[in-house]
């Protein structure tokens, strides 16, 4: 009877998990959506919580209150700008909790456990360590804590793949003898050292594809838990998850014309060898502009496209931005905002920012909606990106991104780009559009020059 | 393979499907808030957390249990709410209109 209450509600909770799901497919119900699914999650915990085999609460009580306290104080702390990182880092949490409920059943029943119950276990034990390691990685290159640009040395990739090899060799071993700790806490070892080795040399630009990728393999490892314990809710939630991940990392690779070993194997973001800076592609200079000459343009324009990158989240300029906007509104103009899919540092990180500064969705556009409109926009302002607007990834079979999507910034009537200095962007290649004829630079930093922009537009 | 793992095998199947096509369609407006939501639905990991923590096997399986539900926790609330947190701040240009006329 017990029994069956339980896993009626694990059936509802699986069912709630979709809908909010299917919420998300627009700004309109996804709140709704939400809360169907937060209440999904609250029915499979009290469901869980009269299980027979519980029969201790003080400890279950503990760690539920240690970990509301500190999830919601990350929720309610952190900045906006700071989501990529909370996400990393709570990737790196559910990956964990999967892996020790992983050790705990190894431990519990050694020496009883079948081959194909251990095939999924050692599934979860692996991918669970390497994305813990993982994503605390791709938390400290965010978080700045460590070096974002990537490291490499010497036989790196030959490496990896060895002790990847090794790893998956281990595993394929204890599905033969399932009772061997000593090949299980093996494979445990070298699958965090392989979640370390794979972000290390993944530069800043790529993290959106990582992320991607550490959300899928959190989601794969709780799946395979419910393998484990034989648990229907948890294989549905793994896999909504992995799929979720599996999704966005391929939209990711293609906004940037790559693949997954690409991405994962290339060290992309070293500075490109013979990218260095100097007169640009035909010879031309650039043009410098002053914040008084942009502000007129601004002001007299009819439409003004406004391509925000990393850089306009780095001077948490977003709210200038919105101010900027409204100014230009308030005189007539029509302002729209392009958004190339990996603007930022995770799928979707511009949207919440602009969200943030009072920016209504519905003048934010992807990169399929906004590129026919370019050829009609009299500015097209460039805040803090940089290779999403490069016109040689359409022309130029030489350059790196080659092939890269790009939003067509080049074909407006005119280019301001507010840029820090001309150092090159995070893939370390000069832009041709910083020397186009129809192109002017505003120099500084995001936030000051918008504010400069600001004032003057007001005495316009 | 026994007969429930071949069951368990055909609901990760479909269950991949269902995700497949529902998150398809989520636009790339909403691909952060997506992230963290399914981040907090997969601390359902919480659940497996829950019983080892409670099970009174061993004291090694009870502390690595309770911890497992301190980080699946952090995971389902924190996910939860920092979701909503962002979903709340995307409104359409209506919308706006109509608050600034309450204000």
């Amino acid at each position: 009877m017990k029994e069956n209450l339980v896993q009626v509600t694990y059936f509802i909770s699986s069912l709630l998990f979709i809908l909010g799901l299917k919420g998300l497919a627009s700004p309109v119900s996804a709140r709704r959506g939400m809360f169907l699914a937060e209440f999904g999650m609250l029915l499979a915990v009290i469901g869980t919580l009269v299980h027979h085999d519980i029969v201790r609460y003080e400890w279950i009580a503990i760690g539920l209150v240690i970990g509301s306290v500190i999830g919601a104080l990350m929720a309610i702390l952190m900045p906006m700008t700071a989501i990529p990182q909370r996400t990393a880092i709570s990737h790196m949490f559910g990956a964990l909790a999967a892996t020790l409920v992983g050790v705990i059943e190894f431990h519990k029943h050694q020496g009883e456990i079948s081959r194909s119950v251990m095939a999924a276990l050692g599934f979860e034990v692996m991918f669970g360590a390497l994305t813990v390691t993982g994503s605390f990685m791709a938390f400290g290159k965010l978080q700045e804590f460590l070096k974002s640009a990537p490291v490499t040395y010497k036989f790196q990739n030959f490496f990896n793949i060895l002790l990847f090899f090794v790893t998956a060799g281990l595993f394929v071993y204890l599905i033969f003898v399932p009772s061997s700790s000593v090949a299980f806490f093996g494979m445990i070892g070298l699958a965090l050292l392989v979640g370390v080795l794979l972000v290390l040399p993944i530069g800043g630009a790529d993290m959106p594809v990582v992320i991607s990728l550490l959300n899928s393999y959190a989601g794969l490892a709780s799946s395979a838990t419910g393998f484990v314990l034989s648990n229907n809710v948890l294989i549905i939630a793994g896999a909504l998850d992995g799929a979720s991940g599996f999704i966005l990392s391929i939209l990711m690779s293609k906004a940037m014309n790559r693949s997954f070993t690409n991405v994962l194997f290339g060290a992309f973001g070293s500075v490109a060898e013979g990218a260095a800076a100097g007169p640009g592609p035909g010879g031309t200079s650039i043009r410098e502009i002053t914040a008084e000459d942009a502000a007129i343009q601004l002001a007299y324009s009819r439409l003004v496209i406004v391509i925000p990158g990393y850089g306009m989240a780095v001077a948490q300029a977003q709210h200038q931005v919105r101010e900027l906007a409204d100014l230009i509104e308030k005189r007539g103009g029509t302002v729209k905002f392009a958004i190339h899919p990996v603007a930022g540092r995770m799928p979707g990180h511009m949207n919440v920012l602009l969200a943030e500064a009072n920016v209504p969705y519905d003048a934010l556009y992807d990169m399929e909606e906004i590129n026919d409109q370019f050829e009609r926009a009299d500015v097209t302002l460039v805040i803090g990106a940089n290779d999403v607007v490069n016109p040689a990834a359409k022309h130029d079979p030489t350059s790196p991104i080659y092939g890269m999507p790009i939003l067509r910034a080049d074909e407006s009537k005119s280019v301001i780009v507010m840029k820090r200095s001309m150092n090159p962007g995070f893939a370390g290649i000069e832009n041709e559009l910083f020397y186009n004829p129809k192109t002017y630079m505003l120099f500084g930093n995001a936030k000051d020059s918008t504010q400069k922009l600001i004032n003057e537009i007001k005495n316009v | 393979m026994p007969s429930t793992q071949i069951l368990e095998l055909y609901v990760f199947m479909l269950a991949g499907f269902v995700g497949y096509q529902v998150i398809s369609r989520v636009p790339p407006l909403l691909h952060t808030p997506l992230m963290s939501a399914t981040n907090a639905i997969s601390g359902i990991s919480l659940v497996g957390s829950l019983v080892a923590a409670g099970s009174q096997h061993d004291l090694l399986s009870t502390l690595l249990g309770t911890v497992a539900v301190i980080s699946a926790t952090i995971n389902v609330v924190g996910g939860f709410m920092i979701t909503d947190r962002m979903l709340k701040m995307f409104k359409s240009g209506d919308e706006k209109k109509g608050e600034g006329a309450k204000s």
